[in-house]
């Protein structure tokens, strides 16, 4: 590196947050990285689980007690949205990789999408949880 | 001693790491596996919760249980580190705390990953198959 660099001329930046209106798909960007890092510490959780399972019958009992508590089954309904927002917007980004829907007024009717059916599929699973008894 | 290398060439390759797009298309590679196995994921926790430690442990004795468990968390830790990785290097510009939290992104997913999967044919190989 030289000199020149090393000295920190003070670089221009790209504007920040709180440059921009609030628009959707700039939510949807934000809310992708938010349950990405939320599904990081739930997949700690799963590992938790398969390693309480392998501990034997005490533990995993403690460890699902820990799941079902108050606490546990909030974390959990969070880790739900999270999965499936981040599934939804996940096949999104997946689209858009292949070249399609990426005109703006595609790009925000598929974000209104993926918030919407992260919600609706989020309070599907757990009306089936309650029904089978898994709650 | 000539060289006899014209200057593009010797020019040519100083440039990118030209390994950046191996990244790219792993993190996609995982997401395209993991749309199935999260839903086989979700099933997989209502049936698990509504049962107790004997349901689970014969349940993933079960080969196809075992296996699409393993690989939903094998999957998980491989795109999640390349996920976090991507949001270190966005928001850390600091070479030494950049390079420790690139490292611990990197522990932490091969920890969990192989204490998960060696919990699961634990498991699958003793209890439940028992």
């Amino acid at each position: 590196m030289s000199d020149a660099a090393k000295a920190g001329r003070e670089r221009p930046m790209s504007p920040h947050l709180s440059i921009w209106r609030w628009h959707i798909t700039m939510a949807s960007s934000i809310a992708h990285r938010v349950s990405g890092v939320a599904l990081y510490v739930g997949a700690l959780i799963g590992a938790g689980w398969a390693i309480s399972l392998a501990a034997g019958p005490d533990s995993y009992a403690a460890y699902k007690a820990l799941l079902g508590s108050p606490l546990g089954l909030l974390v959990m309904f969070g880790l739900t949205l999270s999965t499936f927002y981040h599934l939804g917007n996940g096949i999104r980004h997946l689209v858009w990789d292949a070249g399609h829907g990426l005109d703006v007024k595609s790009a925000n009717a598929s974000a209104a999408f993926v918030f919407a059916f992260a919600v609706v599929a989020s309070l599907a699973v757990w009306a089936i949880a309650f029904m089978i008894g898994a709650v | 001693m000539v060289s006899y290398r014209t200057p593009l060439s010797r020019a040519r390759g100083l440039g990118s790491a030209k390994h950046g797009v191996g990244h790219w298309i792993g993190e996609r590679v995982g997401a395209i596996a993991l749309v199935p196995l999260t839903l086989w994921g979700v099933f997989a926790v209502l049936r698990l919760a509504a049962g107790d430690y004997a349901f689970a442990a014969a349940w993933i004795a079960q080969p196809l249980n075992a296996t699409l468990m393993a690989l939903l968390l094998g999957v998980s830790f491989w795109h999640m580190h390349s996920g976090l990785r991507v949001i270190v290097e966005d928001y850390i510009h600091q070479t030494l705390n950049k390079t420790a939290l690139l490292v611990l992104n990197l522990f932490v997913c091969v920890l969990a990953g192989a204490l998960s999967i060696f919990s699961i044919l634990k498991v699958a190989f003793t209890v439940g198959a028992s």
